[in-house]
């Protein structure tokens, strides 16, 4: 079995008295995509910040490429992206700027060239130059993939990605993310509260509630657990458990 | 990991990340009227009100011991350490305004490198703002703030570097106490006017707040400044006094703000501070 590229050990993350993340454990093989589902509240974006880095768990260890998150931020964060619905760019800045930017910070080389195939591959051309505040909500969205794929990272965190977008675009972007990932072998945690989507999407599942993890296992084997059709059901189920 | 790799890995920078975020301000600059007109509203308009006030006072000039000039070159030194100030801290409230921290600190940025653009940008204002001021007290007050000679440059250094101690100190605090406390980034810096000496000698102070004001890099300029324009005494021992007190104070703020930065990423703060 290969050595999974994302470890999360006993993962905890305490605000005072309330426990957000409570004792997870999971991997993320390469080229896996894992889908990180649960109601809102569940934990899903505090451990996605906590495996940014930007949030310091109360305890467990984080490691990806087998370097510790802790002491080996800089050079794990240069193999890994985000993107989400609920995060943009500068909105006074136009697309194209917005990608330098991000191109500088990475460190990348033939910054002009990369962004001209970043922006070919999201058929972004017709917006490149426009102010990213001019954006509708489906050109934010490829623009916050372009973002997150410049670096070409091994590790991809996407936070509902097609979350409003109409059925068309959400449809492209989603072929998008497969063909990035057969083509590349890149391995992406997912979440969403589309479950047609996370069915359609991940290699596996880890479903979250009150910061635990209370099922793993693919669609249908967590649909079969819970003894319901879909895994719509068993987060309509879980959810009103809460 | 040894304690000397680890002290290296979190002061070494690299140069790209930096100019990376430069840019990324010069970019919302180059189209922004409104923020280019905030560099330079205030110093102009400081200028005007204090070139009349000084105008005034030359009519008793005999009566003022010094001259009465030095205060528009005050002023000029003053607006440097203000700019400097802003330029820090303006930076980091533009990235709140954009809800872009998590997008930087996501990256492999680090907080120093962060500092470090952030005092690119601060210097840049301080150029901008320096050229404007000097040009306009020339044209509209004769006044010419080379009179000081080459001791200007060692002065302006010092009240840049004044600037970024309160410019990150303003930082840390916004940063821990969210955006609430954004008007500090406007109001931080009179907090240390009044024991900066801009206007006045240190000598008016009462006793107990001259021991405190020395210990004001910015009144040593400021104190070194009248030093040169009243008895042309070499102000070698404010200026060294102020280099040494600069030093101290900004290593101790570039502490307190890893720190800050550390107890924010604790308390999940760094990823709210914009809402």
């Amino acid at each position: 079995m290969p050595t999974p590229v994302l470890q999360v050990q006993h993962l905890v993350k305490r605000f005072g008295e309330f426990i957000a993340v409570n004792d997870i454990s999971f991997d993320i093989g390469p080229g896996e995509i894992l889908g990180l589902l649960g109601p809102n509240g569940a934990g899903k974006t505090t451990t996605i910040q906590m495996l940014l880095g930007v949030v310091t768990p109360t305890s467990g260890s984080i490691r990806m490429f087998d370097l510790d998150l802790a002491t080996n931020r800089e050079e794990i964060l240069r193999q890994v992206n985000f993107c989400s619905t609920y995060v943009a760019l500068p909105q006074a800045l136009t697309v194209e700027e917005n990608l330098w930017v991000i191109a500088r910070l990475y460190g990348l080389s033939y910054i002009q060239e990369q962004i001209d195939d970043i922006v070919k591959r999201l058929e972004m051309e017709e917006f490149r130059y426009k102010v990213t505040r001019k954006l509708s909500s489906g050109q934010s969205t490829r623009l916050g993939l372009a973002k997150a794929f410049l670096t070409k990272p091994k590790i991809l965190f996407l936070d509902e990605p097609t979350a409003s977008l109409d059925p068309d675009i959400a449809q492209k972007i989603r072929s998008f993310l497969k063909e990035e990932r057969r083509s590349s072998g890149l391995s992406v945690l997912y979440t969403s509260h589309n479950m047609h989507e996370m069915e359609e999407m991940t290699d596996r599942i880890i479903f979250l509630q009150r910061g635990k993890i209370v099922a793993e296992g693919t669609a249908q084997e967590i649909a079969a657990r819970f003894g319901q059709v879909d895994l719509e059901e068993v987060f309509v189920k879980l959810a009103r458990e809460k | 990991m040894t304690f000397d790799l680890m002290t290296f890995r979190l002061i070494s920078m690299k140069f790209h990340r930096i100019y990376a975020l430069v840019a990324r301000h010069l970019y919302l600059y180059r189209r922004s009227l409104p923020r280019i007109m905030e560099i330079f509203y205030w110093p102009f308009l400081d200028l005007v009100i204090w070139g009349f006030i000084t105008v005034y006072l030359a009519k008793f000039e005999g009566q003022i011991p010094g001259g009465v000039t030095f205060f528009i070159g005050a002023l000029i030194l003053w607006d440097i350490l203000f700019r400097s100030q802003q330029g820090v801290t303006i930076s980091f409230l533009e990235e709140i305004w954009a809800r872009n921290l998590m997008n930087l600190f996501a990256s492999p940025l680090k907080p120093s490198e962060f500092l470090a653009a952030t005092m690119v940008m601060s210097v840049f204002k301080v150029l901008a703002v320096s050229v404007v001021m000097v040009v306009c007290a020339g044209l509209f007050y004769s006044y010419n703030i080379f009179v000081i000679g080459l001791w200007l440059i060692p002065f302006v250094l010092n009240l840049v570097m004044a600037g970024w101690i309160i410019g990150v100190l303003t930082t840390a605090l916004i940063m821990r106490f969210g955006q609430e406390a954004e008007v500090l980034a406007w109001s931080m810096v009179f907090l240390f006017q009044p024991i900066s000496c801009v206007f006045y000698p240190i000598e008016v102070l009462p006793g107990w707040l001259q021991a405190i004001a020395w210990m004001n890099p910015a009144a040593h300029v400021f104190e070194g400044m009248r030093a040169v324009l009243s008895t042309s005494v070499s102000p070698i021992v404010h200026l060294a006094w102020a280099t040494g007190l600069n030093l101290v104070f900004l290593g101790i703020v570039v502490a307190v703000f890893h720190w800050m930065f550390e107890f924010c990423r604790e308390q999940g703060l760094l990823v709210r501070v914009g809402e």
